[in-house]
């Protein structure tokens, strides 16, 4: 009896002691949103919510201060999706690779515990690699005179978020159940008909929701952008010109920023928390979809 | 001892947080004096402050490298014994001090402008065409403006890459200043600040930052503290001086940019000197302290102590520690002034800043 006592406490006190961990997270988080929204509202304030975002002016010098988000919200979107433009291909092939034609093989886990190692690299290190090794290429091709820009950060950007995409999108390959594929080869479907025409549709929320999380990742890559981009702050005028990203905007200006240019990069920080925010929001959804088909 | 650990954790903690700009509570032993401020000195007070406490057992010096900003204003606060700062105190700033505050000045500097070009060893340049470099008026290393004064150098068809400091920098600030001074242009479009909207070039974080993009670029350019590109020993380029010299930036030719009338406060701006051999982006850097040292609850013991650091920092061989690492030692007539700074310090009017030796 007891000893069945004892046990029920245990229960209830491992009850009690993950009810706190999981209020002390909620607590975390909304003291951050807390921080961010208190510290920002003097930006806000400031300018108005709208006029800080639409605002492409970083002006920094005391006598004709300003400070706007938008030419930092244009470079982070524009490195963010023509860096899940160029990662597509890849991720998709990789995870048609693991996912259906060598599912389960010893080379497909191979393949997928290499692509997984990428995304165990700090970003520090695709950072350095990006600047002596990839730099002097994309110097090579011409796309600009120093390398540093858009081109070049979403390219390592891309890279960084292929083992992502591809992990989460082969697992939604290999979700799609057999009967369906039995189904079409049965019929004299070929391999590549059952991919075009069984497994990418099934499990396509899947895979598109994986993506989505990519981006959400490449949102908000900072040191490797930082060290890529050239840290110009204006609206950047293509693939070959320099820019700044909201994160590393931060990462840049924060140390030595005080008064209303502190309170705007914490702006930008709650910004960013937001767009990331909305990004997941929508693969959750999609993947939502998903379950219920 | 086990009651005692979180308490000492959140000590621990707390002096983490605040080590900083708090005052570390004295803990019995020994003085403890600690200062925050400026980071271009944060290598020279780290080597001249460490060999002082190996001088004074007993005795601990505390910097924290928070920039000048910071600097200034924990000595405001009192809850530093000194503050450090690359720039000045403008009236208006010793105004807000509510007590008066003297400036001593401890080493030289300078910002020079490293480049990478591929068979150029030697590099002449002007501020007005630095200025033109970064405003985005001269954008080939062959035009003809740079080609005139460096007749002996063949410059190559290549673009300028200019560099510049991501991040708020006093070398930013002391760069923007000279360049301020030499082109009206700059002064208009610009100005000067410790971060500014620039025109052309891109930008990195950090000298390191700076210097690791100009070494790696054919054709870049970049402004860098001579501390640090002295020390990698970058190829830089000789400015043209107001005697219109061209020099290169060494610890002699920086601290003969000292060598004018200076002020007895020494709040001096030595940019754009008019000595014939000075290197004409030359710069003090001080450390701040209350000419009264008699203020909340300092004993006289600190008071003593820090006279005697900051006496030590501008002797011989603190000097030549910072000539060691780079930084350009003072002139001898800055020692001259700030000595005698150094001597009008006083505890609640008991003269104790007076040299004995």
């Amino acid at each position: 009896m007891e000893g069945r006592q004892l046990v029920g406490m245990k229960d209830k006190l491992f009850r009690i002691l993950l009810f706190v961990a999981a209020l002390v997270i909620l607590l975390l988080a909304a003291g951050i949103i807390y921080a961010l929204v208190s510290r920002s509202m003097e930006a806000f304030g400031e300018y108005g919510i709208r006029g800080f975002v639409a605002n492409a002016e970083w002006d920094p010098r005391s006598a004709t201060e300003e400070y706007g988000a938008f030419s930092f919200i244009v470079g982070t979107l524009y490195t963010a999706f023509f860096a899940l433009l160029l990662c597509v291909p890849f991720s998709l092939a990789v995870a048609l690779f693991n996912g259906e034609y060598f599912r389960g093989s010893k080379i497909s886990s191979f393949v997928s515990s290499i692509v997984d190692l990428l995304a165990g690299i700090p970003s520090i290190v695709y950072g350095l690699w990006g600047f002596y090794t990839v730099r002097p290429i994309i110097i090579e091709m011409g796309v600009n005179a120093q390398g540093f820009g858009i081109f070049l950060s979403s390219v390592i950007l891309a890279i960084m978020i292929i083992p992502y995409a591809s992990s989460l999108s082969a697992e939604f390959l290999s979700m799609v159940p057999n009967k369906l594929k039995e189904g079409a080869y049965s019929l004299g479907a070929t391999r590549l008909e059952v991919v075009q025409h069984i497994s990418l549709p099934t499990a396509a929320s899947g895979i598109v929701a994986s993506f989505i999380l990519a981006l959400g990742r490449a949102l908000g890559e900072t040191m490797a952008v930082t060290m890529l981009i050239g840290n110009t702050n204006r609206i950047p005028q293509g693939l070959r010109d320099t820019g700044n990203t909201m994160a590393s905007v931060i990462a840049n200006q924060f140390g030595e920023a005080d008064g209303l240019k502190l309170s705007a990069l914490i702006a930008i920080g709650l910004l960013l928390f937001v767009i990331t925010a909305i990004i997941n929001l929508i693969a959750k959804m999609v993947m939502k979809k998903l379950a219920r088909v | 001892m086990q009651r005692l650990s979180p308490l000492l954790l959140l000590l621990v903690l707390l002096i983490s947080c605040n080590n900083n700009s708090a005052r570390i509570e004295k803990s019995g032993s020994g003085t403890v004096l600690s200062g925050a401020g400026a980071t271009f000195p944060y290598p020279y007070y780290n080597i001249v402050f460490r060999d002082y406490m190996r001088l004074n057992s007993g005795l601990t010096v505390n910097y924290g490298a928070i920039g000048s900003g910071g600097g200034i204003r924990s000595l405001r606060d009192r809850s530093v014994d000194f503050g450090a700062s690359d720039a000045f105190l403008n009236n208006k700033e010793i105004a807000s001090m509510n007590a008066e505050v003297i400036h001593v000045a401890t080493c030289m500097g300078s910002v020079v402008m490293a480049y990478t070009l591929e068979g150029v060893d030697s590099l002449r340049l002007t501020g007005p065409l630095v200025a033109d470099i970064y405003l985005g008026n001269i954008r080939k290393w062959n035009d003809p403006k740079l080609r005139i004064i460096n007749p002996d150098v063949l410059l190559p068809d290549l673009d300028i890459t200019p560099v510049y400091r991501s991040d708020g920098s006093g070398t930013t600030y002391n760069f923007s200043e000279y360049l301020s001074m030499v082109s009206p242009e700059w002064s208009n479009v610009m100005g000067k600040g410790k971060a500014l909207k620039w025109e052309a070039g891109i930008a990195a974080k950090g000298n390191p930052g700076v210097a690791g993009i100009v070494q790696q670029t054919e054709g870049a350019i970049g402004y860098i503290g001579s501390e640090y590109a002295l020390t990698l020993k970058l190829p830089v380029a000789r400015l043209r001086n107001r005697a219109g010299k061209y020099v290169d930036a060494t610890l002699e030719t920086i601290s003969a940019a000292a060598n004018v009338e200076l002020p007895d406060d020494m709040r001096a701006t030595i940019t754009d000197s008019d000595d014939p051999n000075a290197y004409p982006i030359s710069l003090f850097t001080w450390i701040l302290v209350y000419k009264d040292q008699q203020y909340s609850n300092r004993t006289k013991k600190e008071a003593e102590a820090l006279i005697d650091m900051l006496r030590y920092v501008i002797s011989d061989g603190g000097q030549t520690v910072a000539a060691q690492i780079n930084y350009a030692p003072l002139s001898a007539q800055a020692i001259e002034k700030t000595r005698k700074l150094i001597g009008e310090i006083h505890y609640g009017g008991e003269a104790i800043g007076r040299d004995e030796r």
